[in-house]
């Protein structure tokens, strides 16, 4: 990435300076910070996973970023959040430490999930991430249900629904946005269209390549966003946020994004072409983002700097600890299978 | 004359071979076209076959499943493949509720020649949804036949066999074994539907299995071996109609049986194995029918819980002393 990085700013430095600020500094660096931290996350989980001390299915989120960085300004942390397998960013975002979710993907006992779950299901009620789920469009009636639950309770909270492009055709979703328009539940659903479900285009699934718009079918308001760009991803979420809050029932966000890697570890991409994906890379939201802040002379290399290495540390010893951690008793599997502490299992 | 393949190519041929003799066979499911296969045992069939008869879906299981069932009800012989059998799940209301029960439904009127494939069991680290062996859970319906076998020759034969079945199919492969080689014939042939297959003869105790785990039941045959107990090995190829009597028959050989079933213990194939033979091999039994499972829980991600819940040799190897009371 870094690489991308260096040459991308020679690119766009060039480019006028964009318009004055619209946030805060604190808001720039922490969109910046937790996008870098998935990245060099993610970078760091496909070296461990090519050393082995990853298995199993394994998709990473780069080119994604900038999505989950808008979920940790647009909505609030007392919302709740679901997502597909495709989910370190998005655990990352939602709070859950780097420690705990590197050591997941290593299979410990210290991880997130105690390695039960590994890459593709990290789930904490502490940070109301309801999880990743590896059942394509599955988690599209759960989250509206976790979403039913809110508006049972009477909270103000929502949750945020999340699935690929290629989930988006599952009949799991029209079931759950009628019933979720009916009903007014509060629930914020977000297609990210990263243009692919494995080696399948948006435009071989179906005869609507626009996504957003099969919310129209239920009269549900939807619109496009940019994903490449936090802050259009932020206020994106904001407004759809605002709406659902007042009582008017779903939203429904198609953000357009780019995945940079294969679909997995295992898939090397072939479906796509080489300029497609430089097209995207063009946009990196983590180098159009350093360039904004410096160009708009919001923060200094200096400060931008400072952060990368902390955080290039961060993963590093998260790394160490998911190392030297300790993978959880054979025995273990027994537990939670049942809340029955004395549950009768089969053993013979 | 034959020659060596892998299960994947194995299975790609059959499908091919029965396609060039029947126009009303094709291929349907999730990146069977363009991509080859997400396991390429479709590889270079939309070359062949064209996107007519060889057609990529959306991720729309129960949707597609339906589709096939429509269209086998109105004449054609589809093959749905599901990349695992674990998102079947999604498409079980069109297996069970009608791939399985129109012909009684219709009184004979309208069948469902049609074949669900795809893989089933563990396949190392997947954790809890991708980890799931279904022979027992399909079995369970009447209406249905249940094919599960990795053998490169007789998984071709079998395949090519359930195209021409005129029930529906349900047949399940291996994630791990599609590399996994054998001698396949040059010239045709098929398998017999509902027939199993002596791996291994031996006459001290009978160890029965199906799908991966025969090669478990093997590597622990070979290894009693040397400890002078002699194991016959029985691959059922076929879980749904069972041979029996094949088994039957072992035990009254041997008088000790071991099931090796990747499944969940509750009622499943190896209770159900376990019943059929107190029943009708009581008088020869000289032990307790003893199975060997995977664990009755959910498998996890990490290393440690995949050696726990699975079976193995060293599991085996203890049910066939525990029946030999050694
Ligand atoms: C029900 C189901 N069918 C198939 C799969 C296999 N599968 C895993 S991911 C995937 C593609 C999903 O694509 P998309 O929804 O666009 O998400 P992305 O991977 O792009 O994030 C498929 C087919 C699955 N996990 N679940
Ligand atoms: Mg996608």
């Amino acid at each position: 990435m870094a690489e991308v990085l260096e040459k991308k700013k020679k690119v766009t430095k060039k480019a006028p300076a964009k318009a004055k600020a619209k946030y805060s500094k604190k808001q720039y660096l922490d969109w910046f910070t937790i996008m870098y931290r998935i990245r060099k996350f993610e970078e760091k989980t496909l070296y461990a996973y090519s050393k082995q001390k990853i298995r199993g299915f394994c998709h990473v989120y780069i080119g994604q970023e900038a999505i989950a960085a808008g979920l940790t300004s647009g909505i609030t942390k007392d919302d709740k959040v679901v997502t597909a397998y495709r989910q370190h960013g998005i655990a990352l975002s939602r709070g859950l430490d780097s420690n705990s979710c590197m050591a997941e993907l290593y299979g410990k006992s210290t991880g997130c999930v105690k390695g039960k779950g590994g890459s593709m299901h990290f789930f904490s009620k502490e940070h109301n991430y309801f999880g990743g789920n590896g059942i394509v469009g599955a988690q599209i009636p759960i989250g509206t249900g976790i979403a039913f639950a809110e508006q049972y309770r009477g909270s103000k909270n929502l949750c945020v629904t999340m699935f690929g492009d290629g989930a988006a055709r599952q009949g799991a979703l029209y079931e759950s946005f009628n019933m979720a328009m009916t009903w007014k539940i509060p629930v914020l659903y977000i297609v990210e269209n990263n243009k692919y479900a494995m080696g399948t285009s948006v435009e071989r699934t179906s005869n609507v390549h626009e996504l957003y718009k099969i919310g129209s079918a239920f009269d549900m308001p939807s619109e496009p966003v940019d994903g490449m760009d936090p802050e259009a991803v932020h206020e994106a979420l904001e407004k759809a946020a605002k709406h659902i809050r007042s009582g008017k029932g779903p939203y429904f966000l198609e953000i357009n994004t780019y995945r940079y890697k294969g679909h997995s570890v295992s898939d090397p991409s072939k479906y796509r072409t080489k300029d497609e994906l430089n097209e995207y890379k063009e946009k990196d939201p983590i180098v159009v983002i350093v360039n904004k802040m410096i160009d708009g002379k919001i923060a200094t290399q200096k400060e931008i700097d400072k952060i990368k290495t902390e955080i290039d540390n961060e993963i590093e010893a998260a790394m160490k600890f998911a190392d030297e951690s300790d993978y959880p008793l054979g025995s273990e599997l027994y537990d939670d299978n049942y809340v029955q502490k004395d549950y009768p299992f089969i053993t013979d | 004359m034959s020659r060596i393949l892998n299960l994947r190519d194995a299975l790609n041929e059959g499908m091919k071979e029965e396609m060039r003799r029947d126009e009303s066979v094709f291929l349907m499911g999730e990146e069977v076209a363009e991509y080859n296969g997400a396991y390429k045992v479709s590889k270079g069939m939309l070359d062949e076959f064209g996107p007519k008869r060889v057609i990529d879906t959306p991720i729309a299981e129960l949707g597609f499943a339906g589709i096939g069932v429509g269209a086998a009800m109105n004449g054609l012989r589809p093959i749905v493949e599901f990349m695992t059998w674990n998102f079947a799940v999604l498409a079980f209301d069109q297996i069970v509720n009608n791939a399985a029960k129109t012909l009684s439904q219709s009184a004979g009127e309208f069948g469902c020649p049609i074949v669900f494939r795809g893989p089933s069991g563990a396949a190392g680290q997947l954790a809890q949804q991708h980890s799931q062996t279904f022979e027992s859970w399909m079995a369970n319906v009447p209406g249905l036949k249940v094919i599960s076998c990795i053998d490169p020759k007789d998984t071709k034969g079998l395949l090519k066999s359930a195209i021409r079945d005129d029930d529906p199919i349900c047949f399940m492969e291996s994630e791990q074994f599609y590399g996994y080689k054998g001698e396949v014939p040059e010239e045709e042939y098929l398998t017999p539907i509902g027939k199993a297959a002596i791996r291994r003869e031996g006459t001290d105790v009978t160890i029965v299995s199906y799908n991966k785990m025969i090669l478990v039941a093997m590597d622990a045959a070979e290894q009693l071996q040397k400890e002078g107990i002699s194991a016959e090995v029985i691959d059922l190829r076929t879980i749904r109609p069972l041979d029996h009597e094949a088994i039957v028959e072992s035990v009254k050989k041997t008088n000790r049986l071991v099931v090796v079933d990747e499944s969940w213990p509750y009622g499943g194939v190896s209770s159900e194995i376990a019943y059929e033979i107190q029943k009708y091999a009581f008088d020869y039994l000289d032990a307790p029918v003893t199975r060997v499972n995977s664990a009755d829980v959910s498998l996890g991600y990490a290393p440690t819980f995949v050696e726990e819940y699975l079976p193995n040799p060293t599991k085996v190897i203890r049910a066939v002393k525990a029946v030999m009371y050694r």
